[in-house]
């Protein structure tokens, strides 16, 4: 598992990279009502607004980690928002997305530099 | 820039329970506890939530005929109020926009007015400058809390007993431990509750008290917004203010009869000429409840349109968040009067999409008041 300064988890899948939002981000949105995810086939660049979360205090938007192609999304998101907070770093998975080069996620920290970041 | 922030008597017992702190109205108030704002809503719903609003402002008025003199202030009948009860008010300006929104008390030989944080200043300067012959005191030595919810009763009930005969709306003045409290029974949650003002030396010490019962969690900020909201209740500075009159914000129940033309005392607070005609013909334009129809919240300043593809908007909504009793988006916003029935289909837009909504009653949930 790799993290983004942005609070996201990076989990490669076979040739996909699987991303969702850390235990530490979940808890500063508090109780999430509502998820918008990407369409199927988008093309996203690093640092595009992918996906929105809504939290009872507010709308945060979840931003591509890396240049791709977004390949599947978390259906269950929809119907059950509340997911996010029940185990983010689980089931809460918002999207899988296709990359040219994986070796990118190199870039990006570990699990205990992260922890060190949000310390 | 914290460190120009007011802090409440209760600051050291928020932090002490875990609180999230948010600067607000510039005091740093409680936003939300370990509990979460969705548990803190559903919890005041259920049994009773202690709310720290001292950041409001408490004022006494002495002098004579002095509820005459705040109508002149206020398109509010006071003259008529009775001993030990109290009323909705709001300050109007030379436009009939609203400076502020504030609860009046009738004690017997005086006023007690509870206004808004961010106005307080403001509002003491007015009454100040214009009720010459009152006195005006702000009580910045007492603190003010809210217990609101179904067990609201029950909990003040095992500390003094006397709260449970006061019905909605009364007003009263019962000792606690030697100190005097300023009791009412109202709130802004839509529930049934108390708001008591204490003085600082009883006030950590009281709320302790109610806290230590079972029934009692403390409430942040952010379920109280969704609260009011739910109960279809103005939040000053975003539904209401001076560009919205209290026809547009649809507050007409609180200008009673006595106030409007051809009553006894019709007219005489500041912009009559706008108010006392649209009571009579309507506004342009009126605050409404909406209910989103996909599961987006949409929240202030988002757009409405009248269909997917008009390039203006009619209205805009004001207040805006999830209901965790309706489990549901709930809005308020201002659109033409055409559009105000319940059932008009609208559409917000919401990150460049436009969304059905569909205007409807207030409040979202009934209101639990004990009559």
């Amino acid at each position: 598992m790799k993290y983004t300064e942005d609070h996201e988890w990076l989990r490669l899948e076979g040739d996909l990279v699987v991303v969702g939002i850390t235990e530490h981000a979940a808890e500063q949105l508090g109780d999430v009502v509502f998820v918008e995810l990407p369409e199927l086939e988008t093309q996203v660049a690093k640092g595009d607004e992918v996906c929105v979360i809504e939290s009872v205090k507010a709308a945060s938007d979840i931003l591509a980690p890396l240049d791709g192609e977004v390949v599947e999304v978390n259906d269950n998101l929809s119907a059950t928002p509340s997911l996010v907070n029940e185990d983010p770093a689980g089931d809460a998975w918002f999207f899988k997305l296709k990359i040219d080069d994986l070796s990118v996620l190199d870039e990006f920290m570990t699990e205990d530099e992260y922890k060190d970041f949000i310390a | 820039m914290s460190d120009s922030l007011r802090r409440t008597v209760f600051h050291d017992l928020h932090v002490e329970l875990g609180a999230k702190m948010v600067p607000f109205a510039g005091y740093d108030m409680p936003v939300q506890y370990p509990m979460g704002v969705m548990a803190e809503h559903l919890h005041t719903r259920a049994q009773a939530g202690l709310f720290d609003v001292s950041h409001m402002g408490q004022v006494t008025l002495h002098g004579p005929d002095v509820a005459l003199a705040l109508e002149r202030l206020v398109p509010v009948a006071l003259a008529e109020l009775k001993d030990g009860r109290q009323r909705y008010a709001m300050f109007t300006d030379a436009a009939g926009g609203i400076l502020d929104d504030l609860m009046v008390a009738n004690r017997g030989d005086h006023l007690f007015v509870v206004v808004n944080a961010a106005c307080k200043a403001d509002d003491i300067a007015h009454m100040r400058a214009n009720l010459p012959g009152i006195t005006v005191t702000e009580h910045s030595g007492r603190a003010l809390l809210a217990l609101q919810g179904p067990g609201a009763e029950g909990a003040l009930a095992t500390l003094i007993p006397a709260v449970a005969d006061m019905r909605f709306m009364d007003v009263a003045t019962h000792a606690w431990d030697g100190a005097d409290l300023w009791i009412s029974r109202s709130g802004y949650t839509g529930e049934d509750g108390f708001e008591i003002s204490v003085p600082h030396s009883h006030a950590v010490e009281f709320a302790r008290a109610l806290l230590a019962l079972e029934a009692v969690a403390p409430i942040g900020l952010g379920a109280r917004d969704s609260l009011r909201l739910e109960a279809g209740l103005c939040l000053y500075g975003h539904d209401i203010d001076i560009t919205t009159t209290p026809v547009e914000a649809a507050l007409n129940w609180a200008i009673q009869k006595s106030r409007r033309t051809d009553g006894a005392r019709a007219g005489g607070f500041p912009g009559a000429d706008v108010i006392l005609p649209q009571l009579t013909d309507g506004a342009l334009r009126r605050r409404v409840g909406l209910l989103p129809e996909t599961r987006a919240p949409m929240r202030e300043g988002t757009a409405l349109f009248a269909d997917t593809t008009a390039a203006d908007p009619v209205g805009h909504v004001t207040s805006g968040a999830f209901g965790p009793t309706l489990q549901a988006p709930m809005s308020m916003g201002y659109v033409p009067e055409s559009l105000c029935t319940p059932g008009t289909r609208l559409y917000g837009e919401v990150r460049g999409k436009r969304m059905p909504v569909v205007v409807a009653a207030l409040p979202f949930r009934p209101a639990q008041f004990k009559r």
